[in-house]
């Protein structure tokens, strides 16, 4: 086990972690402002994941099926917000739940019937082909460019919060909605943005991480669990806590993959060291959500103190 | 003129009685995957079955199918509702192993035939096997075999092996060790539906291995070609049929070419059946079969032929008409072994491009008349 492989590994975890933050950016939003549990933010994943390899795979350009990646999943997100999702923030979680889960039903038989049962083919775009030397390690470029993506957008996430009026009247609502609603604020509107934002999230979430995956229906819901189980570690509202949190579960979980199986081989035999370091890999960040939640009930960065 | 339309009308019951006794209508319960990141195995496999319930245009079967979205507590269900509420008299369908596992020995206890079109996971093949289950593909650990001895034959030394942890990637990790003679440069277990291998493939660069070996069926082989391609690495992959079947070679792309995959089937294979099978079916959805499809199309071939001799409510009967395998099989010359599961030649593929389009050729044989080697703890 050489240091070059605990590197790779651990940018591997970033990388995994930053995808991860997209996916939950939007959903904590979602919950943080319009206080609504939203199981089909994967089914808007998957349109954006979608969109991309249908438009790049016509125009042959990476960037145009990006654009319309996100497009989609915005404009998708706006119409589920205005036709569905609008007549829900009074009902209780339940009922959310219900209604979302039964939009992910729809929206996977629609993207079915339009696209087939079948995987479609999209490839990385040429400028990121291959490999890149860092230091000791080799390392995909286009993996390296998913680090970059997150980042950029972690921090224009950030700046659209902290720094404009809109960001103003997103903690707003978070905090307060009736009072921001009656200082004028066009809170439907609001609320119809924010959903578009998380959608489009996802969108660009599902359409770069498509170019390395299967593009296929149901494609959101593993990574759906992910980001929920971010956002209760990170603090539901909270972006900073989804960072952190997608963060910590990008690394542990790439690092429990990489590492259980070596420390059980220390005492078992390989094939059984194999399976069990596996199976207890797979568990490890659902232990880690249970220890967190354990001292911290309300996650690490509760975003209503 | 009475008197006789009577007569006439007792004479044609008489008659219909009789061949009734030999058509009677065979009730098949296909549960499948037909949604989620599995779902092109299942629709291939859904569509091969019919296709051969279409060209023999059987008026005998009533065919009963449901989604499983490749969970296993849902399969049991709809078993269960399958045999109780439709009256079914053989399950077939199923594509993953781990589903297998929960539905096939409740049913075939309840006196239901179950024919496999795909999974055979080694649990039902050896001691645990049955006088109502028949595996029209193959035992799990088959095709991997043939890519462990076709490892050798490419003089591989020191093979990185890979599978999902699921009773068909223990198998086939099994299955290829069994075989192969060189030396393992790692294994490792992966999760069923993993979608991103980037901790699997750092750990093949690091491991100096020459060669890989992987089972990772539907999109979880997608995904693994994708990042392989753009991982740096450069290292021949032997696989079997699954990771580099029809249903994914569109999506995974150039990526692909050139691997070596063992399998009991191929669309260009040489006969007569299957040149009609592999037209037939691009007629029919304008696609190229995978090897799902093939094994949808034997499995209704070989419950058509058993139906046209013997009545399904005596089971007896309709064992003895299934095991004599009077159907021509797509993948040439079949029979079966003492555990029910077929005895066949495994063949080797290679990834390549014809007219533009990427699908399998043959190359080679790994095995004449291959048995797996669990039939022997099998007693019938």
């Amino acid at each position: 086990m050489t240091l070059a492989l605990v590197l790779e590994q651990l940018l591997n975890g970033v990388q995994f972690g930053l995808m991860l933050f997209l996916m939950s950016a939007g959903l904590t939003l979602v919950f943080g402002v319009m206080g609504l549990i939203n199981l089909a933010h994967g089914s808007l994943y998957m349109i954006g994941a979608f969109l991309c390899a249908a438009v790049a795979g016509a125009t042959g350009n990476f960037w145009l099926g990006l654009l319309a990646g996100i497009a989609a999943a915005a404009a998708a997100g706006a119409l589920i917000e205005v036709v569905v999702i609008r007549r829900l923030y009074d009902r209780d979680h339940l009922d959310q739940v219900l209604a979302t889960f039964a939009l992910i039903l729809i929206l996977s038989e629609g993207v079915r019937m339009i696209f087939g049962p079948f995987p479609l083919y999209l490839n990385v775009p040429d400028l990121f082909r291959g490999t890149v030397r860092l230091g000791i390690v080799d390392y995909s470029l286009y993996r390296l460019a998913l680090i970059g993506f997150g980042l950029a957008v972690a921090l224009g996430l950030w700046l659209l919060i902290a720094k404009t009026r809109l960001g103003i009247r997103i903690r707003a609502g978070e905090s307060d909605r009736e009072m921001i609603a009656a200082l004028g604020v066009n809170i439907r509107a609001l609320y119809t943005v924010v959903f578009a934002l998380g959608a489009a999230l996802a969108g660009l979430a599902g359409a770069l991480v498509g170019a390395i995956q299967s593009v296929q229906v149901g494609m959101g819901e593993p990574v759906l669990i992910l980001a929920f189980v971010v956002i209760v570690i990170g603090g539901i509202g909270s972006i900073k806590g989804a960072m952190v949190g997608a963060l910590l579960v990008g690394v542990i979980d790439t690092m429990g993959r990489f590492l259980l199986p070596r420390a059980f081989a220390l005492f078992l035999d390989t094939s059984q060291a194999m399976g069990v370091g596996a199976a207890l890999a797979s568990m490890l960040i659902y232990l880690l959500m249970a220890l967190i939640l354990i001292f911290r009930p309300k996650g690490l960065f509760p975003a209503h103190g | 003129m009475k008197v006789f339309q009577h007569a006439v009308f007792a004479a044609t019951l008489a008659a219909g009685a009789a061949t009734m006794a030999q058509a009677d209508t065979v009730s098949v319960g296909m549960i499948t995957t037909l949604s989620g990141g599995g779902a092109g195995l299942g629709v291939d496999m859904r569509d091969g079955f019919q296709l051969a319930l279409d060209m023999a245009d059987a008026q005998n079967i009533r065919l009963v199918i449901e989604d499983d979205a490749q969970r296993p507590e849902l399969a049991v269900q709809i078993a269960e509702r399958m045999i109780q509420s439709e009256r079914v008299d053989i399950l077939t369908g199923i594509i993953w192993s781990n589903l297998a596992m929960a539905v096939v020995p409740s049913a075939v206890a309840q006196d239901i035939l179950y024919l496999s079109p795909n999974a055979g996971p080694s649990a039902l093949a050896g001691a645990n096997c049955h006088p109502n289950y028949f595996n029209v593909a193959w035992q799990n650990d088959m095709l991997h075999e043939g890519a462990g001895a076709y490892a050798n034959e490419l003089r591989y030394q020191n093979t990185f092996i890979m599978a999902p942890n699921y009773p068909a990637g223990t198998d086939a990790l099994n299955g290829f060790k069994r075989y192969y003679e060189g030396e393992l440069a790692g294994e490792l277990f992966t999760q069923v539906g993993q979608t991103d291998y980037a901790a699997e493939l750092a750990q093949i660069r690091a491991s100096g291995a020459d060669s890989i070996f992987i089972f990772l069926p539907g999109g979880m082989g997608i995904s693994f070609m994708r990042q392989y391609e753009q991982s740096g690495l450069d290292l021949p992959i032997v696989s079997a049929a699954f990771t580099f079947s029809q249903d994914i070679l569109p999506a995974v792309g150039s990526a692909a070419l050139g691997v070596f995959n063992a399998s009991q089937w191929s669309p260009d294979l040489d006969n007569a059946a299957n040149q009609e099978f592999v037209a037939a079916f691009r007629a029919e959805f304008g696609r190229i079969p995978s090897l799902y499809a093939s094994q949808g199309f034997d499995t209704a071939n070989l419950i058509l032929s058993a139906a046209a001799k013997a009545d399904v409510s005596d089971r007896a009967a309709f064992r003895d008409a299934l095991l004599e395998a009077d159907f021509d099989s797509v993948r040439g010359d079949f029979a079966w072994g003492p555990n029910q599961h077929p005895i066949q030649r495994v063949y080797i593929r290679e990834v390549v491009e014809v007219d533009g389009e990427i699908t399998n050729r043959i190359v080679g044989t790994a095995f004449e008349a291959h048995a797996d080697v669990h039939g022997e703890n099998c007693n019938m």
